[in-house]
C-alpha cells in the first residue's frame, strides 16, 4: 500500500508537467538494463534495451502418418509468447529530468543493471542527481565518438533515415534511400560550436575541422542584439525577419549584380554591413535573420571546403542548431547549394537528435555486440519526425507534450540487398512517394482509414477465446487511426509515406496490441480448401499441350489473387508473348519465387508453377514472409503446405529430396517487398545457385513495391490490380493483368 | 582592354614597372636589405591619431565650418577659384591636353578611385616636377584642387589623407610627385559628386576611373549630376594590377610587404619586413566590407576563390550593435582593452582542460559568444570584451576559410589586404598566428602597408593606360 501512495504522488507531481501518462513515455522498463543518457543544453535523451513479451502465432503440423479424417484442418494453429529485444529511446526538456529519473527508479526492477552510460555536457551537470535517483554509476563516454556510433546505427538500420531539406518543393523532406555502404561521410555537428568530422568506417573517424561559430555563437549574440533569451525564440523571429535591412547585398554596393563574377544583387556582401553606416534602428527580426544567414552561410561554407579538400559528397548535418528546426535547415541547405553550386547536397537525419543517446548505449552494449543484428524502426512505437515541433504541428505537441520516442526492434534476421538488385545504390522499392504526391496520398490515407473497421472486426474474430480482444481491437484502432492523422499533417513523419509504411504501420499497430496474426485462421482454412483440389488442378494442367498448358499455369498465377478472372488479352502490361518465347529455349539455372496469398494462390497458382520450372530443370527457391502479414503466406505455414503437397505430387517431393526446391525466409513481415532488405541467408542461397530468373507476383510485392526495380538477371512481376483507383492511375480498369517479363540488357545482347 | 599592354610612356616610369615585373618586383628605388619596418610603423600609429574621422575634426587646415557634408570646404575653395577664370582658362586648358595628348599621357588631374561598400579610396598623383610656364598656364581649379588635397590631412568631417602612406618621389609617365591617399566613407558620396560638379570638374575633361562596386552604383549620378563620365574598372583587376604596382615600387626606400615573425609567441612576435620576390601563386585575402579571397598565378591570371560576408563591416557593424560606438575607429579601441574570454567559450570552458582526443587546446575557442548564452553572463559583460570578441571571432574565421582556401587551392603564400586590417594589429597578428599555427608552419601570412588602397592605385594605373584609348580622343 505505501508502495501504491507513493506511485500516485509521482502521477500526481508529474501530471503537472507531462500531458502523456508516462508509463505510455518509458515503455517496458520492468524488463530494461543497460541505460544510456544524452544531456544536451536543453534536452535530455534516455535509451535502454529492453525485452518485450508478444503474441505471436505459431503453426504446427499433426501428425499425418496416422489416420486422418476428413474435415481435419492441416496444421494447428496456437498462440504463444515470444520475447524479442527492443531498444527504446526518450527525449524529453531537462526540466522534466528529475520526475522522470523518479518515475524510472519506481519501476526499474531488474536489478542487475549497476552502471548507466552518459554524454553530452548536461552529464557532468547531472551526474550527482542520476547516481543518487537511479544508484546506478555514472560512466562518461566521448561525445563525439558517441555520436558517430549513433550516426552509422541509424544510417545503417533505418530506411530513410537521411533527407534533403526543401523548403519550396511539393514536399519539403526528400528522402535518401539506404546507400549499402555507409562510408565515407562528414559529419557537421552544430552545437555550440561546430565540428566537423570525417567518417570512413564503424571504428575511423577523424575531426577534420570545426569551427567556433555555431548555435552558442547564434544563441549568445542573438540573445545580446534582441534581448530574447531562448533559441527556439530566437529562430522564430529570424523566420519572420528580412535580413536585407541589415546585410550589405551585392546591390547595395553595385547598385545590381556584380555581373563579371557571376555575384547576384540579392547576395550578402557584407553581413550587418548596413548596421555599421546606418543611424536607424533594426528589428529584432531582422537582426536574428541576419544572425541566422551569416551563421549559416558560414558554416555552409567551411562545410564546402572540407568536403571538397576530402573529397566526400555525402555531409550530414546534426547539432541543436539544426534539430528539427526548418528555418535554420533551409539555410543550411541554401548555404550548401550555393557553395558548392549544387554538387554537394545538404542532409539532415531523421533521428539526429538521438545520436548520442543511441551511441552511449552502443558503447554499453559492445559486449552484445548490437551491429551483427538488423533492427528496425518500430513505427507504433516511436513518435516521427518533428513530432514536437510547435511550428509544424500544433495539434500533435498539446497531445504529447515535449516527448518523443523512437523504438527500434532488433530483427531475427540479419539483412541485406538482393544480390540481384541492378544498381544496390539507386533501388527504390516503393512505387509512389505519397509525401511527394497529394492526390495519391489522400487516397490512400482515406483508404486506410475506411478499411481500419473491417481490420478491427478481423483482429477481434481471430481471438475468440483470448481476454480483452475488444478492448485491444478498439486501442488497436485509436492507435492506427492517430497514426494516420498524424501523417496526414506530417506525411514525412517516418521517411518517405508509401502503401508499403502504411501497411507496416498497420502491422507494428497490431503487434503492439496483440493481435500478431489475424488472418491465420482465415489462412488454415483457405489452404485446406485448396489443398483438397491440388491434384485435381495438376492433373487437368497434363491434358494440356505445352502451349495451352503454359497459358494455363500463368492464367492460375494471377487467378489466385482474384476470384472473377476474366481480363481478356492483351493485358493492361502484357509481356506473356516474349515470356513463352522464351521458355521455348534453354531452361533457367534457378528461380527465385517471391510468393504472396495462402490458400488457392500458393497452392493451385504457385505451386503448379513451380512443378513445371521443376520439371524443365530449373531449381526453385520459394521466398515467404517470416512473418504473418495479412493473408500472405508465412515460412513456417509454407514448410507444412510444401510437405503435404509432396507427399501427393512425386515431383515436387524428388526435388525438395534432391535438394532442387528450397524454401526460405524473407527476412520481412510486410505485404509489400524490400529488396534491400532481405535475409542474409536469402542472398547466400541466391548467389549459390546461379539464379537468373526472379518471380515476384502480388499487388503488394509487384505493384506497390518493386514495379520499376531493376535486376541484372529475368524478371516476371505478375499482379492483379484489385484496386480501381490504382487501376485507373495506371490506364487500366480494376481487375486489369499486369504481367511484366523483364530482361536486363546485357543478357539480352548475349542471346543475339 | 588589353591587361597585358604596358600603356605608360616607354621611357620613363614604364621602365619601373615593367622592369620591376622582370626583377621580380624589386623595385630599383628600394635600398635592399634595409630593416626599415619599424620606420614604416611609425608613421602607421602616428597617422591614425589625426586621422580618426570621427573624432571632432580638429586636426585639419579646413576651414570646416558646420561641417555637414565631408567636401563642404572644397567647394566653397573652388567656387571662389572658378569665379576667377573665364575664357583664358579655355585656352589654356586646350594648349595642356595637346601636351598631354603628343607625349602619350593623360591630362591632370590624375586620380584613381575605389568606391567600395563602406569607403571611398582615392589616390591622387601631386606632380612635383611642373614646370613655372606649365604652372602659369595651369587652370585655377586645377592647382586649387592640388591646393586642397596636398595642405590639409582632413577633409570635411570624414575624409582623411593617409600622410604617413604617402609614395614620393614616384616617377609617373615621365612626371616626379607623390601619390596621396585619400579616403572618406561611401555614405559621402553624394556630397563628393555635387563637388565635382560645383567645381565643374567635367571641364578638365579628365577620365575618372573608378573601380568597385560604387563605380556601378554612382555612375548615373556622376553622370548626371556632374557631367562627369566614369571609366568603370573591376575591382579585382585592379586589386591586383594595384598592388603589384606598389609592391614594386616599394614604399619609400623600404619593402611594401611585412610578415611576423614567431606568430605563435606573443612576446617574441615582432613585425619584419620582406620582399615579395617572386609573388605568384599567392593567395590574395581582400577585407573590406565583405571578403574576398583569389588565387593569383601571374599578373593576369587569377581567379576568384570564395568570398564571404563576415568581414570588415560585420565586424563594425555587430560593434555598433553591441556597444554603440560609431566608428572602426572607437570599436578596435574598446577592442584593445578587452577580453575575448568573457565573452568565448573556450574548449577549457566545457572539457575542463584539452579536449585530447581530438588534439584541441584548452585555449582554443568552442564557441564565438558561447558565454552569452546565460543571462548572468550578459547581464555583467563590458562593451570592451564584446568588442574584442567580435573582432577575434571575424578575424579567426576568416583565418580559418583563408587557410582552407590555400589548402584547397595548394597555395602556401597569403597575402591579406583591405581596410579591416588598417590600425588593426590584433587581427593582423591573429590571422598571422592562424595561419602559422593550424598549418604547422606550413602557411605563412604577408601584410601589405597600403592595406587599403590598391583597388583604386589600379584604377588610377588604368588612368595611366586609358590615355591611349581611341574614346578619350577630343
Amino acid at each position: 500500500m505505501a508502495d501504491c501512495a507513493r506511485k500516485g504522488r509521482t502521477r500526481d507531481s508529474m501530471d503537472k508537467s507531462i500531458t502523456l501518462p508516462p508509463d505510455e513515455i518509458f515503455r517496458n522498463l520492468e524488463n530494461a538494463k543497460r541505460f544510456a543518457i544524452d544531456i544536451g543544453g536543453s534536452l535530455t535523451k534516455l535509451a535502454y534495451y529492453s525485452t518485450v513479451q508478444h503474441k505471436v502465432a505459431k503453426v504446427r503440423s499433426f501428425d499425418h502418418t496416422a489416420k486422418e479424417t476428413e474435415g481435419d484442418p492441416l496444421y494447428e494453429i496456437s498462440v504463444q509468447e515470444e520475447i524479442t529485444a527492443r531498444l527504446h529511446f526518450i527525449k524529453f526538456e531537462n526540466t522534466y529530468i528529475e520526475t522522470c529519473l523518479d518515475f524510472i527508479k519506481d519501476h526499474l526492477v531488474n536489478t542487475e543493471t549497476k552502471v548507466i552510460k552518459a554524454t553530452g555536457g548536461g552529464a557532468y551537470k547531472f551526474k550527482e542527481l542520476i547516481e543518487k535517483k537511479l544508484r546506478l554509476k555514472v560512466d562518461k563516454e566521448d561525445e563525439m565518438t558517441c555520436l558517430i556510433k549513433g550516426c552509422n546505427f541509424v544510417l545503417r538500420n533505418i530506411p530513410h533515415e537521411a533527407f534533403v531539406y526543401a523548403k519550396h518543393a511539393d514536399s519539403e523532406f526528400r528522402f535518401q534511400n539506404t546507400h549499402p555502404d555507409i562510408f565515407p561521410y562528414l559529419l557537421i555537428n552544430i552545437g555550440s560550436g561546430v565540428s566537423i568530422v570525417k567518417v570512413e568506417s564503424e571504428d575511423k573517424f577523424e575531426r577534420i575541422g570545426g569551427s567556433s561559430i555555431g548555435g552558442g555563437t547564434f544563441w549568445g549574440l542573438g540573445a545580446l542584439l534582441t534581448k530574447t533569451k531562448r533559441f527556439d525564440e530566437l529562430l522564430q523571429l529570424a523566420s519572420r525577419g528580412q535580413h536585407s535591412s541589415v546585410d550589405m547585398l551585392v546591390k547595395d554596393i553595385y547598385g545590381g549584380a556584380y555581373s563579371s563574377l557571376g555575384l547576384t544583387g540579392d547576395l550578402i556582401a557584407s553581413s550587418f554591413g548596413k548596421s555599421a553606416t546606418t543611424d536607424k534602428e533594426f528589428s529584432k527580426e531582422d537582426m536574428a535573420k541576419s544572425l541566422l544567414h551569416m551563421i549559416s552561410n558560414d558554416i555552409g561554407q567551411l562545410a564546402c571546403l572540407y568536403a571538397r579538400l576530402h573529397n566526400l559528397s555525402r555531409v550530414y548535418f546534426g547539432g541543436f542548431f539544426i534539430r528539427g528546426h526548418p528555418v535554420t535547415m533551409h539555410t543550411i541547405t541554401y548555404s550548401i547549394n550555393f557553395f558548392t553550386k549544387g554538387e554537394v547536397q545538404a542532409l539532415f537525419l531523421r533521428h539526429e537528435g538521438y545520436l548520442g543517446a543511441i551511441g552511449a548505449f552502443l558503447k554499453g552494449a559492445e559486449e552484445d555486440n548490437p551491429n551483427q543484428y538488423s533492427w528496425g524502426e518500430n513505427y507504433a512505437g516511436s513518435s516521427g519526425l518533428m513530432s514536437v515541433s510547435p511550428d509544424l504541428n500544433p495539434m500533435q505537441r498539446a497531445r504529447s507534450g515535449t516527448f518523443d520516442m523512437l523504438e527500434m526492434d532488433r530483427l531475427e534476421r540479419q539483412l541485406v540487398n538482393l544480390p540481384l538488385l541492378q544498381d544496390p545504390s539507386s533501388y527504390v522499392p516503393d512505387t509512389v512517394d505519397l509525401t511527394e504526391d497529394a492526390l495519391a496520398r489522400e487516397y490512400w490515407l482515406s483508404c486506410f482509414e475506411d478499411a481500419l473497421d473491417g481490420v478491427v472486426k478481423r483482429a477481434v474474430a481471430s481471438q475468440p477465446d483470448l481476454p480483452q480482444a475488444a478492448e485491444r481491437a478498439e486501442k488497436f484502432r485509436q492507435k492506427y487511426l492517430h497514426k494516420l492523422q498524424t501523417l496526414r499533417h506530417q506525411p514525412f513523419a517516418y521517411g518517405s509515406l508509401t502503401v508499403r509504411s502504411l501497411l507496416d504501420t498497420r502491422e507494428h499497430c497490431l503487434n503492439e496490441f496483440n493481435f500478431p496474426d489475424p488472418y491465420s485462421k482465415v489462412k488454415q482454412k483457405e489452404n485446406d480448401v485448396a489443398l483438397k483440389y491440388f491434384q485435381k488442378v495438376v492433373m487437368s494442367l497434363e491434358k494440356l499441350s505445352w502451349e495451352q498448358r503454359q497459358f494455363a499455369l500463368v492464367k492460375g498465377l494471377l487467378a489466385g489473387n482474384v476470384f472473377d478472372w476474366g481480363a481478356k488479352r492483351p493485358w493492361l502490361v502484357d509481356c506473356y508473348n516474349e515470356w513463352l518465347e522464351r521458355l521455348k529455349g534453354p531452361p533457367h539455372k534457378c528461380a527465385l519465387f517471391f510468393v504472396d496469398n495462402s490458400g488457392i494462390d500458393i497452392i493451385l497458382g504457385v505451386f503448379p508453377f513451380v512443378r513445371e520450372l521443376l520439371c524443365r530443370g530449373t531449381e526453385v527457391v520459394l521466398a515467404s514472409n517470416s512473418g504473418p502479414a495479412l493473408n500472405d503466406v508465412t515460412n513456417s505455414e509454407l514448410q507444412i503446405l510444401t510437405e503435404r503437397i509432396a507427399a501427393m505430387d512425386s515431383v515436387i517431393q524428388t526435388a525438395l529430396k534432391e535438394d532442387k526446391l528450397t524454401l526460405v525466409q524473407s527476412g520481412s513481415s510486410s505485404p509489400c517487398l524490400d529488396l534491400s532488405r532481405l535475409d542474409k541467408a536469402l542472398a547466400t542461397v541466391v548467389l549459390e545457385r546461379h539464379t537468373d530468373l526472379v518471380v515476384i507476383e502480388g499487388m503488394g510485392r509487384a505493384i506497390h513495391t518493386n514495379y520499376y526495380a531493376m535486376l541484372n538477371c529475368e524478371s516476371l512481376k505478375l499482379a492483379v490490380i484489385k484496386n480501381s483507383w490504382l487501376a485507373e492511375r495506371l490506364g487500366g480498369k480494376i481487375f486489369s493483368v499486369v504481367f511484366k517479363y523483364e530482361v536486363p540488357f546485357k543478357s539480352q545482347e548475349l542471346k543475339q | 582592354m588589353d591587361k597585358g599592354k604596358c600603356a605608360l610612356e616607354p621611357k620613363s616610369a614604364a621602365v619601373h614597372y615593367a622592369n620591376g615585373l622582370q626583377n621580380g618586383f624589386c623595385s630599383p628605388q628600394r635600398s635592399s636589405g634595409s630593416s626599415g619596418g619599424s620606420a614604416a610603423a611609425g608613421p602607421s600609429v602616428a597617422g591614425l591619431g589625426c586621422s580618426s574621422p570621427g573624432s571632432s575634426c580638429s586636426c585639419s587646415g579646413s576651414s570646416g565650418g558646420g561641417g555637414h557634408g565631408c567636401f563642404e570646404s572644397l567647394h566653397h575653395h573652388v567656387l571662389q577659384e572658378q569665379q576667377h577664370n573665364g575664357s583664358p582658362a579655355k585656352r589654356s586648358r586646350l594648349r595642356r591636353r595637346t601636351e598631354s595628348v603628343r607625349k602619350n599621357r593623360p591630362p591632370f588631374p590624375w586620380f584613381g578611385m575605389d568606391i567600395g561598400g563602406t569607403l571611398v579610396k582615392l589616390v591622387y598623383f601631386e606632380p612635383k616636377d611642373t614646370p613655372a610656364e606649365e604652372e602659369q598656364e595651369e587652370v585655377e581649379n586645377l592647382k586649387s584642387i592640388r591646393k586642397y588635397l596636398t595642405s590639409n590631412v582632413a577633409y570635411g568631417n570624414t575624409g582623411v589623407r593617409d600622410v604617413h602612406l604617402e609614395l614620393k618621389e614616384l616617377s609617373i609617365c615621365g612626371r616626379r610627385g607623390s601619390l596621396h591617399f585619400i579616403r572618406f566613407p561611401t555614405q559621402a558620396m553624394h556630397s563628393f559628386i555635387q563637388m565635382g560638379r560645383d567645381k565643374n570638374f567635367s571641364s578638365l575633361h579628365t577620365t575618372l576611373c573608378a573601380t568597385g562596386g560604387g563605380a556601378y552604383k554612382f555612375e548615373e549620378d556622376f553622370r548626371t549630376m556632374a557631367d562627369l563620365q566614369l571609366l568603370k574598372l573591376d575591382e579585382l583587376d585592379c586589386l591586383i594590377q594595384g598592388l603589384l604596382y606598389v609592391d614594386s615600387v616599394g614604399f619609400n626606400g623600404h619593402p611594401e610587404c611585412y610578415f611576423f615573425e614567431n606568430p605563435s609567441d606573443p612576446e617574441s612576435c615582432v613585425k619584419w619586413p620582406c620582399c615579395l620576390d617572386n609573388p605568384f601563386p599567392m593567395l590574395l585575402v581582400n577585407i573590406g566590407s565583405g571578403v574576398s579571397i583569389l588565387a593569383v598565378y601571374s599578373k593576369d591570371d587569377y581567379k576568384r576563390v570564395t568570398g564571404t560576408s563576415l568581414g570588415g563591416g560585420t565586424f563594425l557593424g555587430l560593434c555598433c550593435l553591441l556597444t554603440g560606438c560609431e566608428t572602426f575607429e572607437e570599436a578596435l579601441e574598446m577592442a584593445a582593452k578587452g577580453d575575448s574570454t568573457n565573452v568565448d567559450k573556450l574548449v577549457k570552458d566545457i572539457y575542463g582542460g584539452d579536449y585530447e582526443r581530438f588534439g584541441l587546446q584548452g585555449s582554443a575557442v568552442a564557441s564565438s559568444f558561447g558565454h552569452m548564452m546565460s543571462k548572468e553572463k550578459r547581464d555583467s559583460i563590458s562593451k570592451e570584451d564584446l568588442a574584442r570578441a567580435t573582432l577575434v571571432t571575424i578575424t579567426n574565421n576568416i583565418g580559418s576559410i583563408a587557410r582552407m582556401c590555400a589548402v584547397n587551392e595548394k597555395i602556401d603564400r597569403v597575402v591579406f589586404v583591405g581596410n579591416f586590417l588598417r590600425i588593426n594589429t590584433i587581427s593582423t597578428k591573429l590571422l598571422a598566428y592562424a595561419m602559422d599555427f593550424w598549418s604547422k608552419g606550413q602557411l605563412k601570412a604577408l601584410f601589405l602597408e597600403h592595406e587599403g588602397y590598391f583597388g583604386a592605385v589600379g584604377a588610377f594605373l588604368e588612368l595611366l593606360k586609358s590615355s591611349d584609348d581611341p574614346r578619350d580622343d577630343p
